[in-house]
């Protein structure tokens, strides 16, 4: 027990006394959750918006006022002609167009119907997607409106709302997603590499001769970045509530447990990472290509999985950083209870003893 | 029984056969010396004997212990310092020693007394980083790390490789030392001057041993007379020496050039008339005794010869 003791006093010393450990495993993931939660946004601000059609018809003009109202776009400019539009997207002035037919108001109140057409900036598809889909949330509200006050039928516009993130933050998915990411990168990479420094270094062939166990050195190894992992948790919690305002929806227990697995997951991943590769190089190689490439790619942070080929989608299957983003979702954001991702928990749960267990045994008791 | 016994021990890396069928029996309290050059195979059956490698076929014990099926009870008994500097850089020199003392399950003030002399030695420097310590610093703390737990056998490959002459001579006297208190030293060197230290010695060429015993009774059983040639030009001097009929063989070696004739052959003075003629001029050839470096060079030369 002793021993043991001094080997984690001795693996912390190496951390802290190592100024790039300090920073890749206790800066890095408070930076990558700022930079994710603010600078890297899908989010659309002071979107500009261009009225085109008659600016005195009473229903454009009431339509007008309440883009203007909405915080995320701004009217630019009213003017007659769609021929200019292009025009204004080319030069940069403008985001959105949002084109009146002739006498709307006549034929709204008239006809009951009247059509507007809005013209996005494909040049940035997703961005120009966000935008129209704002102006579409104005628009129908305003209908919803006109609706009411007249008896003339409702339009086509669709009314969407989105349950448990009604303002699409875009930090309700990333939140989860760079949790996913950070425990990873810190557990496995981190743990693979302070292994692989001492075979590195020679050191590893000294303690292969004294009589520590293989399964000592492991768990000695795992515990300092155990305990690293679980400050960064709680650190990303703590920003993800009070600076991105993440809502924290489902059980805080729940939620420890469930990360206590995930890191336990990747520090069998960091271990096996470990167990195959000689050098510093390979190690990070590994991790950096093998682990954080395929981690940002088919967790579904960035790209949705469902829209993959379905091979991929196979693929994807195989990371557990996938099943744990699912399950921190649906456990901070929809605040579900154990019952609702039982399936998800089993899966990682599997992975985890796999995972585990081959590396363990891979471990080698001599060189 | 010896403390270490190695009865034809064979180790095949890829095509290259890094040991050859090695036996070796090292008694007891012995100082035991594996000389050979770079690739010779020392550190190949130092890891087999210290139980990091397996033998592809052979036996080994050590204390009586296999290395093969007992090998997490030889961990216990020997202490190995390898042959680069293998201790944690970031951690200072206590902390270094007390970790291993712990790693073996002992702390430093129980055996503080097997390392003390060694110790004291570094003492002054021992919040000092073990990555900012000198060569023959970091030799000293490997040493005190490898005997901290009292090992009864003591593993050192090429302790001295990188270490300044002061510190060697330092060095072999702290072994000596610990030989007292009885612990058995395996002991590999690329030196040649450093085997005639040992009790004794193995020769190891390309993975086979090619002479065993104390290092006089090898230097006796050198053939040929020795001479030791110098003169200027000392370049052409050597060419034209191999070029000499009746010479066996002719080494550069420092400021000489040793000589190995035929007993009953040539006579020094003969030789030096020989080269004065030639045009060499403050030629001095005189008769020496072998050393270990020359009885290697034979044995390797007859060796290569046999295979």
């Amino acid at each position: 027990m002793k021993t043991f003791f001094s080997f984690i006093k001795k693996e912390f010393r190496h951390i802290f006394r190592d100024r790039r450990t300090i920073l890749i495993v206790l800066v890095m993931p408070v930076v990558q959750i700022i930079l994710f939660g603010f600078a890297v946004s899908t989010e659309v601000h002071n979107a500009r918006v261009d009225i085109v059609g008659d600016g005195n018809d009473p229903a454009v003009r009431q339509i007008v006022e309440r883009i203007d109202q909405n915080p995320y776009l701004n009217v630019e400019a009213v003017y007659e002609s769609v021929a200019k539009v292009p025009e204004r997207f080319r030069r940069g002035e403008a985001d959105v167009a949002v084109c009146f037919e002739r006498n709307f108001d006549e034929r709204l109140h008239h006809y009951g119907k009247a059509s507007v057409r809005l013209l996005g900036d494909g040049s940035d598809p997703n961005t120009a997607q966000m935008i129209v889909n704002y102006v579409n949330g104005v628009l129908s509200d305003v209908q919803g409106e006109l609706g009411a006050q007249s008896d003339s039928p409702q339009g086509a516009f669709p009314h969407v709302q989105y349950m448990y993130n009604p303002a699409v933050r875009s930090s309700y998915n990333f939140v989860p997603g760079v949790m996913g990411l950070i425990l990873m990168l810190v557990c496995s990479m981190m743990t693979a590499i302070s292994i692989v420094r001492e075979k590195e270094s020679g050191t590893m062939e000294l303690l292969l001769v004294s009589p520590i166990r293989p399964i000592g050195v492991i768990i000695s190894k795992a515990i300092p970045y155990l305990a690293l992992s679980l400050v960064n948790l709680v650190t990303i919690l703590l920003l993800a509530r009070f600076v991105l305002g993440v809502p924290l929806r489902g059980s805080l227990l729940l939620l420890s447990v469930v990360s206590v697995l995930f890191i336990l997951a990747s520090l069998g991943i960091g271990l096996l990472i470990s167990v195959i590769s000689s050098t510093q190089k390979t190690a990070l190689l590994i991790s950096g290509m093998g682990l954080t490439m395929p981690t940002m790619i088919f967790s579904g942070i960035i790209f949705p999985c469902e829209s993959m080929p379905v091979v991929l989608q196979y693929v994807s299957d195989i990371i557990p950083a996938k099943w744990y983003i699912i399950m921190v979702k649906k456990v901070m954001i929809e605040g579900v209870g154990f019952g609702y991702i039982y399936q998800e928990f089993t899966i990682l749960l599997l992975m985890t003893l796999f995972l585990l267990a081959v590396s363990v045994r891979l471990f080698k008791r001599r060189l | 029984m010896g403390a270490i016994e190695v009865t034809t021990v064979s180790k095949r890396y890829g095509t290259c056969q890094a040991l050859d069928r090695i036996s070796l029996d090292i008694q007891r309290g012995e100082i035991y010396g594996l000389i050979g050059p770079d690739g010779a195979g020392k550190t190949t059956l130092f890891r087999i004997l210290v139980t990091l490698l397996l033998p592809d076929s052979g036996s080994a014990r050590v204390e009586g212990l296999d290395v093969v099926n007992d090998f997490m009870a030889i961990r216990q008994h020997i202490g190995y310092m390898p042959g680069r500097f293998s201790l944690y850089q970031d951690l200072t020199v206590a902390e270094n020693l007390d970790f291993f003392a712990t790693m073996f399950g002992t702390t430093v003030a129980e055996n503080y007394g097997n390392i003390e002399e060694i110790y004291a030695q570094i003492e002054p420097f021992r919040d000092r980083r073990a990555g900012k310590l000198s060569g023959g610093m970091k030799q000293k703390l490997a040493l005190c790390c490898a005997l901290v737990h009292h090992p009864s056998v003591l593993f050192l490959d090429e302790p001295t490789t990188g270490v300044d002459a002061v510190s060697r001579k330092d060095f072999w006297n702290m072994l000596y030392r610990i030989r007292e208190s009885g612990v058995t030293i395996l002991v590999s060197t690329p030196y040649m001057d450093e085997a005639s230290l040992c009790d004794r010695i193995s020769l190891l060429q390309k993975g086979r041993i090619i002479e065993t015993g104390t290092p006089a009774a090898i230097v006796a059983q050198y053939p040929h007379r020795l001479f030791g040639v110098s003169g200027k030009p000392a370049y052409p001097l050597l060419k034209f020496l191999r070029r000499t009929p009746g010479l066996l063989r002719c080494f550069s070696f420092g400021s000489e050039h040793h000589v190995a004739v035929a007993p009953g052959t040539i006579q020094p003075a003969e030789l030096t008339t020989q080269l004065q003629a030639a045009g060499f001029h403050d030629v001095v050839v005189r008769e020496i005794e072998p050393n270990i470096e020359d009885c290697f060079m034979e044995l390797a030369k007859e060796e290569r010869q046999e295979s």
